[in-house]
């Protein structure tokens, strides 16, 4: 093949892309500006009034439901274009042999961009620490991956605005690499199964991250959409809709009783509560964000959403096959401690 | 006729893979004999981090992710 060939059919597939990004773009952000308007319509057409408990719930349903799937539509597409510069290999690379502090720090923010997803977790830990990544390390990537993503980041914005989606991603790195760094400080590789540690891996698989073209990474992207809110749209409909009937139907300060900032314990109970639930963020906040329209506080809230993610049973059982009980336990421990630091914190400042 | 492993530890998108690759040989008549390895250590033996991958004759030609109907037909070619 001839040098020449090869960028002229990359630059006609590209053309679609140059034109319809931006159209898309366009149309979206025209879109996202007037779902106030469109939902006051919507509600006017059905001759509601907002001061009844219907009329607020179906705006609240009608206003929320399309903001929050632009942003996941949004979101989701430039995480799945940024991940094709990442492959899990390539970020191996970069972590093999950091020592703890730095290394922890480029785990967790690494985390953020590496296409992850919970099924591969295993052969990614086994990966890492075959080639030299410290244990430390290696768990501060393992525990923001999953917390900070970009399902939770967009409902997150969409739901809480700007400020309360950014403090999430900064605590959520922030309690990955401190958990990251007391396992590593602990010491505990000898609490590996033994047959991890007696794994020596093969060649290295071919980085699949390079030799992406543009129209391949924009296809990566939309294909990640067509994944991802394939997926959680209909938790993000029905976590809506209950959110909706709170908003509506509870009344005003109901929730402060009990999960409100000076209740000291609903950060611990909201800890607990969110081990044995699974993933399932895109359900869960809606349904919260109506929570704390009613009194529930907001540290209280993003601890239960990060213990919903980060410690979820199912995980657990999976690390369990390569992980001894002291080292989970230890794993829990460290995680939840820095979550209920984020509860605590939360609760008092704002 | 090519032996095709797909590498992954039983989650969809392993069956996806597996199921786009039986579909692309069957439409363009290649025989090919696939396999799913699901045992770790056997995955890991080839150096693969990320599931699904795809070794076709001892060679990793793939990991991480569903790969393209197009990709696939490329391989068997």
């Amino acid at each position: 093949m001839t040098p020449e060939t090869a960028p002229t059919a990359d630059t006609r597939a590209l053309t679609p892309w140059l034109w319809g990004l931006p159209l898309a773009a366009a149309l979206w952000v025209a879109v996202y500006w007037h779902l106030t308007d469109f939902a006051d319509l919507a509600v006017a057409a059905l001759s509601l009034s907002r001061d009844t408990h219907w009329g607020e719930a179906v705006h609240f349903f009608l206003y929320d439901t399309p903001k929050v799937l632009l942003l996941l539509v949004g979101i989701v597409f430039v995480m799945g274009v940024v991940q094709t510069f990442f492959a899990p290999e390539h970020t191996r690379a970069l972590l093999a042999g950091r020592r703890l502090g730095i290394g922890n720090a480029m785990a967790a923010s690494l985390g953020i961009v590496t296409p992850f997803c919970s099924c591969s977790a295993v052969p990614l830990f086994i990966g890492f620490l075959s080639a030299g990544v410290p244990l430390g390390v290696t768990f501060s990537f393992l525990i923001a991956a999953p917390m900070v993503n970009e399902i939770a980041l967009a409902l997150l914005l969409g739901l809480f605005g700007w400020k309360v989606a950014a403090l999430y991603l900064a605590l959520g790195l922030l309690v990955a690499i401190g958990a990251g760094l007391v396992i590593g400080e602990l010491k505990m590789e000898r609490y590996l199964e033994d047959w991890v540690r007696a794994i020596h891996l093969g060649e290295t698989a071919a980085p699949s991250g390079q030799g992406y073209t543009w129209p391949e990474r924009f296809r990566a992207g939309w294909r990640h959409v067509r994944e991802i809110v394939g997926k959680v749209w209909p938790y993000v409909l029905v976590g809506i809709g209950l959110g909706a009937a709170i908003h509506g139907f509870v009344p005003q300060d109901f929730m402060a009783s009990f999960m409100g900032r000076d209740v000291w314990w609903a950060v611990p109970a909201a800890v607990v509560l969110g081990v044995p639930m699974y993933t399932n963020a895109a359900g869960i906040l809606p349904v919260v964000e109506a929570l704390i329209g009613k009194g529930a506080a907001l540290g209280t809230t993003l601890a239960f959403m990060m213990s919903v993610i980060a410690l979820s049973a199912p995980e657990m059982l999976i690390l369990r096959k390569v992980l001894r009980w002291p080292l989970i336990a230890t794993f829990v421990g460290v995680v939840a401690a820095g979550i209920l630091l984020v509860g605590y914190v939360f609760n008092l400042v704002l | 006729m090519k032996q095709i492993k797909v590498l992954g530890s039983g989650c969809r998108n392993c069956e996806v893979t597996a199921k786009t690759i039986a579909e692309a040989a069957a439409a363009t008549g290649i025989e090919i004999e696939l396999e799913k390895v699901t045992d770790l250590a056997r995955i890991m033996s080839y150096g693969v981090m990320s599931t699904p991958g795809v070794v076709i004759d001892g060679q990793v030609v793939h990991a991480g992710g569903v790969p393209d109907r197009k990709t696939v037909e490329g391989w068997l070619s």
